[in-house]
């Protein structure tokens, strides 16, 4: 490498240096990956299995799972978040060190999926910030590896230069709702499986049986 | 139930929950009416003799499983009864919850409960008028009557006398919502969804807990004098 050519170190711009810096830094980063497990239903049985032998993640970076958030650097929410759950993943979030990232596993984290109901959070991207969700109900091992490998490449993109821009964290935000009012409101409109809305939906009473009947061809 | 088309849309679902179950289904003939005493449990003919003018009526569901609706406000008399006499001796309650038929009809309290020595199963059931929403706390009789009946008035607003922590179990200490398991209950809740969000993450999770569970405790030391005795414990150090 740059040793066989040391006049080209001695001689390089500092952008070069940075650069060089990025990747090291970067590389360090993203191959040693310990996932914070936050597992509340059957995708933390996909993330159990993605851990141990048949699929290893260990190959992947993630050495183990880090049972304290203070020694995590990705958070991985596996399964359906109620509402009284919520200020814990939030907490448990706020918790980690920088750099850190996420990932929503499965529909249920990453939309409410089938529980669009009254004690459930309707994806957990208004509560903390999202970098890859992996659709699946559940996701197989090889989803969450692919999630995990897209963290990687994003984590490959980043730059020190920037870094202030991508880890900024209001402190004055620590424990509120991520997401704006709007956003939240607009994940309950009339779409949706819910049989009997009369709330957010515009008081428009939705009719099971007849949009079992337009999905008909 | 077929679907009417010329009506269109006007069908729905929930047509049949306003309707209850004695429209969704056929009911056996002699279940509605209270003179037919179906034969075959003690139990049953015991408690008509015992506690004559409480008992509305039994029957029998799913093949053999005995149902007996009594008087909401002797409910804690009969079930000690139930649990004390040598005869039936139902000493294990296996499950306390409730039943909500939807329009305007009472909510159904459900005592499900197991005799072990006689290997006998019994369910007693109260109805409560929905402006009347209260009954005696069974927690004298079973204590682990606590969190079941403290889940039935979370969910469907049941109120229980005589109860030693009537709090909301599941649902968080703020909601403010109402009983999600009632009939009446909109599917996504009362509040919009970033109320919801809102007010869940201004709850501490800490205030799920009594001031005394979350209290410093004192380590547990085993003690090497006391052999296997516990220091700190001071009851069992003795």
């Amino acid at each position: 490498m740059g040793v066989e050519k040391p006049g080209i170190v001695g001689a390089g711009s500092p952008a070069f240096l940075t650069t060089k810096l990025d990747f090291v830094v970067n590389w360090a980063r993203r191959n040693s990956l310990w996932p914070m497990p936050f597992g509340t239903a059957c995708c933390a049985i996909e993330m159990m299995a993605s851990a141990a032998s048949n699929f290893d993640l260990a190959r992947f970076g993630m050495e183990r799972m880090s049972f304290s958030p203070r020694q995590a650097d990705v958070l991985i929410c596996a399964g359906r978040v109620p509402y009284k759950l919520s200020p814990v993943l939030r907490r448990i979030w706020d918790q980690m060190m920088q750099p850190k990232w996420c990932i929503s596993m499965g529909a249920c984290a990453s939309s409410g999926g089938v529980f669009d109901v009254y004690s459930m959070v309707q994806g957990i991207d208004t509560i903390v910030p999202v970098d890859v969700y992996i659709p699946g109900c559940p996701p197989r091992p090889e989803g969450l590896i692919y999630g995990l490998m897209m963290v990687q490449e994003k984590i490959r993109g980043e730059s020190l230069a920037n870094h202030a821009a991508l880890r900024a964290e209001d402190p004055l935000a620590v424990g509120r709702p991520r997401a704006g009012d709007e956003e939240v409101a607009d994940l309950t409109g009339p779409f949706g499986n819910s049989t009997h809305q009369n709330r957010v939906s515009g008081l428009v009473e939705t009719d099971a049986i007849g949009r079992a009947e337009d999905r008909l061809p | 139930m077929t679907r009417d088309s010329s009506s269109g849309g006007a069908f729905s679902g929930f047509d049949l929950v306003a309707a209850g179950p004695g429209v969704a289904r056929e009911e056996p003939d002699g279940e509605s009416s209270p003179q037919v005493v179906p034969p075959g449990n003690p139990t049953v003919t015991a408690l008509r003799e015992q506690f004559p003018g409480a008992i509305r009526r039994n029957a029998i569901c799913a093949g053999d499983e005995d149902v007996v609706y009594v008087e909401p406000g002797r409910i804690a008399e009969i079930l000690q009864w139930l649990h004390d006499d040598g005869d039936q001796h139902y000493d294990h309650l296996a499950d306390v919850t409730a039943v909500d038929y939807g329009g305007g009809r009472p909510l159904e309290v459900v005592y499900q409960m197991w005799s072990i020595p006689h290997r006998a199963a019994l369910r007693v059931k109260c109805e409560l008028p929905l402006d009347a929403l209260e009954i005696e706390s069974v927690t004298g009789i079973w204590v682990g009557a606590d969190w079941l009946e403290r889940e039935v008035y979370d969910l469907f607003g049941i109120t229980f006398a005589g109860h030693p922590d009537l709090r909301r179990i599941l649902m968080p200490e703020n909601y403010a919502e109402g009983h999600p398991l009632r009939k009446d209950f909109p599917l996504r809740g009362r509040f919009s969804r970033a109320e919801q969000t809102r007010r869940a993450l201004t709850q501490d999770p800490e205030d799920y807990y009594l001031p005394g569970e979350i209290a410093e405790r004192v380590p547990q030391v085993v003690d090497p004098a006391g052999a296997g005795a516990v220091a700190g414990d001071s009851e069992g150090a003795g």
